[in-house]
């Protein structure tokens, strides 16, 4: 019987990092993307978002950050959805790499 | 509304189940015994928030599990108690 990933009271978690930091921008646009997504109507309410980290496959959870969780679960919901195409999401995502690649070239 | 199921002093066990939904029964406390501290009224459940509005509200019971049960390497007082709320559908009757 699998547990599910967010899971975790009572196992080992090594020294916990309690360095302060800044929100990133990136950040503040996923949040702000949820926010506009749930206005607009086009997912139902923070319950179908948590859902959406919990289903995440385990290696998934521990590697993605707070934020990027949020960013994975707003992506499938949206998938899911309809709103947004699996393909439009991958050919977006790929031109932003490819943009970052050339940045980080100059 | 029914009659509570589980009366304050009753022992009860935390169901061991896996459903892989959202539901706000920690791994750790699963398959624990304690009991009944107090009955805390009527609440939405957990499962059914996703795509809905936690119809029907179950009854909720906040459960004492003393620590040492608990943690296989717990070092505190043998008294010390955990205290945590779960529903009437997760709690099982201790014979």
């Amino acid at each position: 019987m699998t547990e599910l990933p967010h899971d975790l009271g009572g196992q080992d978690a090594g020294p916990i990092d309690l360095t302060e930091r800044d929100t990133a921008h990136w950040e503040w646009q996923i949040d702000a993307m949820v926010r506009l997504a749930l206005n607009k109507g086009l997912i139902s309410d923070f319950a179908e978002l948590r859902d959406g980290i919990e289903q995440l496959e385990p290696t998934d959870y521990e590697r993605l950050s707070y934020y990027e969780r949020w960013a994975a679960s707003l992506a499938y919901a949206l998938v899911g959805r309809g709103v947004v195409s699996r393909e439009a999401l991958e050919r977006k995502t790929e031109s932003i790499r490819q943009r970052q690649q050339q940045d980080s070239n100059k | 509304m029914s009659a509570p199921e589980f009366h304050v002093g009753q022992q009860v066990r935390i169901s061991d189940r896996r459903p892989p939904v959202h539901h706000r029964v920690p791994s750790y406390a699963k398959g624990k015994i304690g009991w009944i501290e107090r009955v805390c009224g009527m609440h939405g459940t957990p499962e059914k928030f996703i795509r809905g509005n936690g119809d029907p509200k179950r009854r909720l019971y906040r459960v004492r599990i003393p620590q040492v049960t608990l943690w296989s390497s717990y070092c505190g007082g043998d008294s010390d108690v955990l205290d945590i709320e779960i529903f009437e559908h997760w709690l099982e009757v201790v014979d």
